[in-house]
């Protein structure tokens, strides 16, 4: 057993989807899932990722391209033949058998005799012995939920997918569900491949998060690297709520780049900035809202030497609880959004107070400034 | 006042049970005149008690002959129309194919159409090819009509059902002819159900397109028609009254099977 | 440990190579199959019926001589002079018939839908029950509830009614059997269920809190009735409607077995053209007629009512 075992590992190259009408849902795209990892594809409604999780399952041909598990090429074989399963959204569980017979299903159509115990075991792993001879619409949504990984993981597949499988279920059971989906993944050790619109759960269970949009995949990553280092305005704003700045590129020094906004001076990582850098250039600089310090203004004198810093007017305050979101007016930009945890409060930070923003440049990323600033963000998605 | 405030807020039930009334009151009528014993040929008015009919239903030359024929009818129609009906409701919501509307028309139009002119091309077309009326042209008439009310019931059923389900089943090791077996169908079972009892209720009781093609072949209800002219024997009401009381059991049986399931498994 | 083996899953199927070849489109001519059949029996026994009245229509000839196509369309303008007075008769009573569905029918419907509670499945049964009854049984059994000496009416010569609906031309002499309103009530009650099953189904989709809603604006509940429960049962009124006026325009088994020859509808005329006088071509002409008039009726209809959606 020295050779690392690969056969669960999920290849699709340069596969794409073009529907008959001519919309293309997934455009070429390549992408390696490793033997047992929790991979997410994360992305809002319509940006191919569940188009993409069909074509692995086989309930979808590719237009172009190859899907590979393991060294087996599976692209034109249909979805009975794939050792792949589905936990489907909204569950897919046959209303007309009961739960045994829901999750023997599987079995029984590879020609399985004896599937009591088997059966049995799986409806106790996910704690549902006892339900064993109710019909679906008798459990509540979480049950069902379980029902369904259960109806897929019994066959063994070396590949689970998962289409929002969470979506269903109230917000305090989402929850719990994630725990419990992570737990039997690291219990059984089987890859699992998860579409996601809820950048916090993919970020909550996920090993690989796959941010995709428009048929693209923007960002792949482990959810720290996505979260601490997005790539495009894209990521910035669908995982988590980011601040942009338009900076101007002043000079480089060394490691960092120098910029200007508003008259100040922004310091930011060369390593960090995925836009080209020339003197003059623009650059979206960003910041995580829970990274900034605020300071009122009167005290602008104490803060450290070597930060980035821009000064702004509270806007708006609401307290939360754990922490204080505020809304800054700043000169560069309007609406800078600044979390501040409920340590000591500063009682004169109330709007309408001025108040100096400060930040580590190391937490500063830079983006390319062509893109467009609001990519990702919910009113972007209203609209 | 009380008294017309308390009509006012039942106004509804009130004249919703009189119209239930209205509906059973043939029923009754049917059910009472069958103990009847009747002076001269028909039983119309009422004479005296008697269990006559009832100890001998068939006792009426011909009437449970054309009886058996109806029935024969019936279980035919219903297995061709629930067949062919059920797999172009099939087609219709699962795939999509050229003259769509077309075909739809085509199933909706022999709902639209009275009776009698079905009956009458039909009859048209039967004298031009020379075809001898009887058993076979009745149960082609009404394999025809009951086509579409398949058609309507399974198509509706279909339509509600999640295809996620079918992708689950291929998903699960299941080929395509058994996910037909094991889940499509199953699911697709109460509406092709409907569409089955609707077809024979329909082919069994059905006079005018039967009395244009049947030639000289008497199905039950041509035997009863006849009877209205030429006197009507109480058995006919024994029938009439035992159908009622078949249908009403099966109905409430089911019901109490449907309960007692979903009651054993809550 | 030979069953623990067995329990045991075998790893899923593998592919093969040969099953890697893109597939042919499979299933692109299964819609074609599946309708083949029942279409083609649609066609032969519907369609083509059809074609064949169009044609025996303008023939000319005699049983023995053989008819001919002549293009004789004044065959229609003779039939339809001979006969316009059935022609009015069965559109006149099936409206008043539908008229009576409705007015009978919704309170029912209403009834189930919303205020019957436990009684709801048996009501249910109730009227759907009668269907499993022969219908021709069930109107001759009018005829022992209208008969001339019978309770009802009696009652309704007592009250007055019959001077009423002679006056109206409804009813002759002490009679209701053989008149009109004996035709239109046999009418009305075979076709009711037609006008309750689909009123019930729209009424019953509507969400009760809507008229705890219209309450709650200060709606009285006729006001309510009138502005929320009975638009909203449209799409029911619209088909119940249809399924009651088109058979019943065409029916002739009322008219027969409780009217007189004052009565007689177009579908008797029909039916006594084809099965008795033999006049293929007379008859062809008025079924004709009827189908081109009902479908004229029927689409005007469903144009102003503003639903196509009823199948």
């Amino acid at each position: 057993m020295t050779t690392p075992d690969n056969s669960g590992d999920v290849r699709l190259s340069g596969i794409s989807k073009t529907y008959d009408n001519g919309f293309t849902a997934v455009h070429p795209l390549d992408l390696t899932v490793p033997q047992g990892s929790f991979f997410a594809l994360l992305g809002a409604s319509g940006c191919g990722k569940t188009t993409t999780l069909r074509m692995i399952a086989g309930l979808e041909e590719p237009t172009t391209g190859a899907v590979h598990l393991g060294d087996q090429e599976v692209t034109h074989l249909p979805p009975y033949k794939r050792p792949v399963n589905t936990v489907f959204q909204s569950y897919a569980l046959f209303p007309h058998l009961d739960i045994f017979e829901n999750v023997a299903f599987g079995l029984r159509r590879r020609g399985i005799k004896s599937v009591k115990k088997q059966v049995e075991d799986m409806l106790d792993l996910v704690q549902l012995g006892e339900q064993a001879r109710k019909k679906p619409h008798q459990l509540s949504g979480g049950q069902q939920q379980r029902v369904a990984v259960a109806r897929a993981l019994i066959n063994h597949p070396k590949v689970l997918l998962l289409d929002e499988p969470l979506g269903a279920l109230d917000l305090k059971l989402r929850r719990q569900m994630q725990l419990e989906l992570k737990r039997i993944q690291t219990e059984v050790g089987i890859t699992f491949v998860h579409v996601t619109h809820d950048q916090e759960e993919a970020m909550t269970m996920a090993d690989t998060v796959a941010v995709m949009n428009a048929g693209r995949v923007e960002q792949l990553g482990s959810p720290t690297d996505l979260y601490e280092n997005p790539n495009t305005t894209f990521v910035a704003n669908f995982l988590g709520t980011s601040n942009l700045i338009e900076a101007e590129v002043d000079t480089t020094n060394g490691d960092d780049i120098v910029l200007e906004a508003g008259g100040g001076k922004l310091v930011l990582p060369k390593a960090r900035c995925s836009a080209p850098t020339k003197a003059g250039g623009k650059v979206l600089v960003g910041i995580r809202p829970e990274k900034i310090s605020l300071t009122h203004a009167d005290d602008a004198d104490r803060i450290p030497e070597g930060r980035n810093r821009l000064t702004g007017r509270i806007a708006d305050a609401s307290f939360i609880g754990v922490s204080t979101q505020y809304v800054i007016d700043s000169p560069v930009c309007d609406e800078l959004a600044v979390y501040v945890q409920n340590v000591e409060r500063d009682g004169r930070l109330v709007p309408g107070a001025d108040v100096v923003l400060h930040w580590s440049p190391a937490h500063t990323f830079g983006l390319d400034a062509d893109q467009d600033i609001d990519a990702g963000t919910e009113e972007e998605a209203a609209a | 006042m009380p008294l017309v405030n308390w009509l006012k807020r039942r106004l509804v039930v009130i004249a919703g049970l009189l119209t239930l009334a209205y509906l059973l009151l043939p029923n009754v009528v049917v059910t009472v005149f069958s103990f009847n014993k009747p002076k001269g040929r028909f039983n119309y008015a009422w004479q005296q008690f008697s269990l006559d009919a009832w100890k001998q239903p068939c006792g009426v030359a011909d009437m449970c002959g054309s009886l058996s024929i109806s029935l024969q009818i019936a279980v035919w129609a219903t297995i061709g129309a629930t067949v062919l009906g059920t797999m172009i409701a099939f087609a219709l919501v699962r795939y999509r194919f050229r003259a769509r509307g077309a075909v739809n028309s085509l199933i909706f139009l022999p709902m639209a159409m009275p009776e009698v002119v079905m009956a009458a091309s039909l009859l048209t077309l039967f004298l031009n090819m020379g075809a001898q009326l009887g058993f076979y042209t009745i149960l082609i008439a009404h394999i025809m009509f009951c086509l579409s009310f398949v058609v309507t019931a399974v198509k509706a059923r279909v339509m509600s059902m999640d295809p996620r389900l079918e992708e689950a089943a291929r998903d699960l090791y299941a080929g395509p002819l058994q996910t037909f077996l094991r889940v499509t169908l199953p699911i697709a079972a109460p509406g092709i159900a409907a569409g089955a009892l609707l077809s024979f209720a329909l082919s069994f009781d059905d006079f005018i397109i039967t009395n244009f093609n049947a030639g000289s072949t008497v199905t039950f209800p041509m035997f009863v028609w006849g009877s209205a002219q030429r006197g009507t024997p109480v058995q006919i009401n024994v029938i009439g009254t035992a159908m009622f009381l078949v249908a009403v059991l099966i109905t409430l049986f089911s019901m109490v099977v449907t309960n007692r399931r979903t009651k054993h498994n809550a | 440990m030979s069953t623990l083996t067995e329990t045991e899953a075998p790893p899923p199927l593998s592919p093969t190579t040969e099953e890697t070849k893109p597939p042919r489109r499979r299933g692109r001519f299964t819609p074609y199959w599946l309708l083949l059949p029942g279409l083609l029996w649609l066609v032969v026994f519907f369609a083509l019926p059809m074609i064949y009245q169009a044609s025996t229509s303008v023939q000319q000839g005699s049983l023995e001589g053989g008819y001919k196509v002549t293009w004789h369309f004044a065959t229609y303008w003779d039939a339809f002079g001979q006969y316009w007075p059935q022609f009015l008769r069965s559109v006149l009573y099936a409206a008043a018939a539908t008229v009576g569905c409705l007015l009978l029918g919704y309170p029912l419907a209403y009834l189930i839908a919303f205020r019957a509670g436990r009684w709801r499945n048996l009501i249910m049964i109730l009227v759907i029950a009668p269907f499993f009854t022969s219908f021709l049984i069930r109107t001759l059994a009018w005829k022992t509830i209208l008969a001339d000496n019978g309770p009802v009416v009696h009652t309704l010569h007592s009250l007055h009614i019959l001077d009423l609906t002679n006056w109206l031309g409804w009813t002759a002499g002490d009679r209701v059997l053989a008149t009109p309103l004996a035709v239109v009530c046999g009418l009305t009650y075979n076709f009711l269920p037609f006008m309750i099953l689909p009123l019930y189904t729209s009424l019953e989709r509507i969400d009760g809190r809507l008229h705890e809603a219209a309450g709650d604006l200060y709606a009285k509940p006729w006001t309510t009735f009138r502005k929320v429960t009975f638009p909203l049962s449209m799409p029911g009124v619209v088909s119940g409607t249809l399924l009651t006026f088109i058979p019943a325009a065409g029916d002739y088994v009322n008219s027969e077995l409780l009217g007189s020859t004052d009565t007689r509808m177009i579908g008797n005329v029909i039916q006594t053209q084809f099965l008795r006088i033999l006049d293929y071509p007379t008859a062809a002409a008025l079924s004709f007629i009827l189908m081109a008039a009902i479908l004229a009726m029927v689409t005007i209809y469903i144009r102003r009512a503003g639903t196509e959606d009823l199948v």
